[in-house]
């Protein structure tokens, strides 16, 4: 398979009509943020504002309504996750839950875990972390060394994950880990488990500073912590196969391109009172790009939508959108003639601070640039 | 993508054939400067020059989507005639009521545009103001080509009828040509490369093994899905009346972009072979490094979106971007 073809977005007139709805609740909700925390979308925590979107059933949006869900089309999640973004809303309180956790629990979890935990997040009330990376595994995801053993009504687990965002206010983590084998087994031997981190004891979470000074990422680390048996999520020993799936849901979205979003907005805000050639060519390059990765992350929701595995199409929405996203900071210095602060009281020159400190993640988190080139090169038949 | 009308099918099935089976006149002739006659009068015969010309006005009612399908299959064949400009040109007469070519269009924008296959020409078609000229008699000014050694000439144009132009303007549809055809051709360079690495041995195994060779390839193919999605994006706003300036616009800056990247890596990745004149390679690159400035150069493209933009400033830009 060489030609990479991403469908046609279809015009989805009820996903149209739930964005104006969208955007007044945005610009209403967000009056006072500012644009400098509204760059920091990703990151901003903020419990009453998932719980706002919760209330509007803009969580959950196409799971069934049984389990709190609203029974929606991806195109209509699609739009509620875009404009958010781009409007730069606080989403993690409920972003890993609505994105992955939850579409994860309800295609492998049991009926129970479905029943207990699908609802919260759906309200916009249960907040999730991710338990994939380990100090000695990160883009080798197969080399796992936490390990839960089995012990009488459940697992005693023991090991550290580490890069884990949001750990420190989440309720829950899906933990992937060792549950019979050796490391040697590679990815024979693993297994998902539902972790209720308040409920669980042998558990310390640590924080992990990051080069900008902000407290996101954490260690959590397991000591001989029980877990009961039915904390297993799918199948024993199928956690390789839960955890890909899990990761095309982590890399399919619009967040993909969207993370220096602010920046670009706050520049075409400073160069329209001075337009030049440089800025016209400038913003008609990035702009391009932004409308056609767009169109290719449209696709790609087309294709989940279809019941269809767009784990290469995805790969490369994510590598072109990681790219993009990096080189705006760049760009954008070569256009206005200002030390980058974040304490500055121009909005453009704070916010080129925080994306500039932030954008070496871009092509890290979910899965790096090199892994997802890998991915491409396989989806082109060469390995 | 949609199924295919029947005689969409029957077209695109004819295209391909016709443009396998007289590749080697063709460009053989394109070599030496010569018109390759008898390959043109095949395609007339079969009708592909009209393919965006409506039944009532003597064409065949094929769908506007496989019509863009046709003039990808130009692009991916770096076919060395003026096929799509023909379409295109047939597609304008049509609109403004004046009467369709006789043989190969010249598509001008403006009478002092180069004018692609000029010399060949047996219909001018070019663009002043709102209006749309039609002749057939023309004097030469100056003879030029392109990267892929196509003629540019400029021309003196005389005679002829105009009309009011309808619908999308020359240089729209130009431009949205020269998009699909670089998309068209830039999904063959993939594959070409795709088959070079594969079956390339070297140090005892096939290029494609390598770590460093997978990690170009996966750029390559990123360059050109977007081109791809930017090529049916413009193709999208011209079958179902978008916003086609815009969509055009978005589409040669992405793609002229993905043009130049794409190039670099196919030529690196082929090595010394695809250098050479022997090897199919350079057809599409020329192909593509020339048509990524026709009908608009990538520069003039750009512009415009950026006019755009800053047009609908800090509040409206990402509302301008979901619209487009």
């Amino acid at each position: 398979m060489t030609t990479l073809r991403f469908p046609s977005p279809p015009q989805h007139d009820a996903a149209e009509a739930l964005r104006g709805e969208v955007r007044a609740f945005l610009a209403e909700t967000l009056a006072e943020r500012s644009p400098l925390h509204r760059a920091d979308s990703w990151n901003g925590f903020d419990r009453d504002f998932s719980r706002k979107l919760g209330q509007r059933g803009w969580l959950g949006m196409t799971w069934p309504k049984r389990y709190g869900g609203h029974e929606r089309s991806a195109f209509e999640r699609y739009v509620v996750v875009e404009e958010t973004l781009a409007a730069g809303a606080p989403v993690a309180a409920h972003w890993i839950a609505d994105r992955q956790s939850g579409p994860s629990l309800l295609k492998y979890g049991t009926e129970e875990q479905k029943q207990s935990v699908l609802p919260g997040i759906a309200a916009g009330e249960t907040v999730f972390c991710i338990g994939m990376s380990e100090p000695d595994s990160g883009s080798d995801l197969a080399a796992t060394r936490t390990r839960a053993v089995p012990v009488d009504g459940g697992w005693r687990v023991t090991g550290t994950k580490l890069w884990t965002t949001g750990a420190h206010h989440a309720d829950y983590m899906i933990l992937f880990c060792r549950t019979s084998g050796t490391p040697a087994d590679r990815q024979a031997g693993t297994s998902q488990l539902l972790v209720d981190l308040k409920a669980t004891e042998g558990l310390t979470i640590r924080p992990i500073i990051d080069l900008a000074g902000q407290h996101h990422f954490n260690e959590v680390h397991f000591e001989d912590a029980f877990l009961p048996a039915t904390a297993l999520i799918g199948t024993e020993g199928a956690g390789w196969e839960q955890v890909m799936s899990e990761l095309a849901f982590e890399r399919s979205g619009p967040e993909r391109f969207l993370s220096s979003m602010q920046l670009l907005i706050e520049l075409v805000g400073v160069l329209q009172g001075a337009p030049g050639e440089a800025a016209q060519l400038a913003l008609g390059r990035l702009t391009a790009h932004l409308v056609t990765l767009r169109r290719l992350s449209r696709g790609v929701a087309a294709m989940l939508e279809a019941g269809e595995n767009p784990g290469t199409h995805a790969a490369i929405v994510k590598d072109l959108g990681a790219t993009f996203e990096q080189d705006l900071p760049d760009i954008a210095r070569g256009l206005i003639d200002a030390e980058p602060d974040a304490a500055s009281t121009s909005d453009l020159v704070a916010v080129l601070a925080h994306i500039t400190l932030n954008a070496p993640s871009f092509s890290l988190r979910g899965g790096t640039r090199e892994i997802l080139r890998g991915i491409i090169a396989r989806g082109l038949g060469l390995r | 993508m949609t199924s295919m009308s029947e005689i969409g099918t029957m077209l695109a099935d004819t295209a391909e054939r016709l443009f396998a089976s007289h590749a080697d006149a063709i460009d053989d002739a394109a070599r030496d400067g010569r018109w390759p006659a008898a390959a043109w009068a095949a395609v007339e015969e079969s009708g592909l020059p009209l393919a965006l010309v409506p039944e009532e006005q003597g064409g065949f009612g094929v769908p506007a989507g496989e019509a863009m399908a046709l003039i990808r299959l130009t692009g991916r064949h770096a076919l060395a005639l003026p096929l799509a400009e023909t379409i295109i040109g047939n597609a304008l007469l049509a609109a403004a009521g004046l009467p369709l070519a006789e043989g190969p269009i010249g598509l001008a924008d403006g009478a002092q545009a180069r004018v692609p296959w000029g010399r060949f020409a047996q219909t001018l078609v070019y663009a002043s103001g709102a209006d749309l000229h039609r002749c057939s008699s023309r004097g030469m000014a100056t003879e030029g080509s392109n990267l892929a050694g196509a003629p540019r000439d400029i021309l003196s144009f005389s005679g002829g009828e105009s009309r009011a132009a309808a619908g999308a303007s020359l240089l729209e549809l130009g431009a949205l040509a020269r998009a699909l055809q670089m998309a068209g051709a830039l999904e063959r360079v993939l594959e070409l490369t795709v088959e070079h690495v594969s079956t390339r041995v070297q140090f005892g195994r096939p290029l494609a093994k390598f770590q460093a060779i997978q990690q170009e390839l996966a750029k390559l193919a990123g360059e050109v899905a977007a081109a791809s999605a930017a090529a049916d994006q413009a193709a999208d706003a011209y079958v179902g009346g978008g916003d086609l300036g815009f969509a055009v616009a978005v589409a040669r800056a992405r793609i002229g972009e993905a043009a130049g990247k794409a190039n670099g890596i196919a030529h690196q990745l082929h090595g010394a072979i695809g250098f050479t004149r022997e090897h199919a390679l350079h057809r599409l690159t020329t192909a593509l490094w020339a048509w990524r400035d026709e009908f608009g150069t990538q520069r003039y493209w750009t512009l415009a979106i950026g006019k755009r933009a800053l047009e609908a400033g800090r509040d409206g830009y990402w509302p301008m971007v979901v619209a487009a």
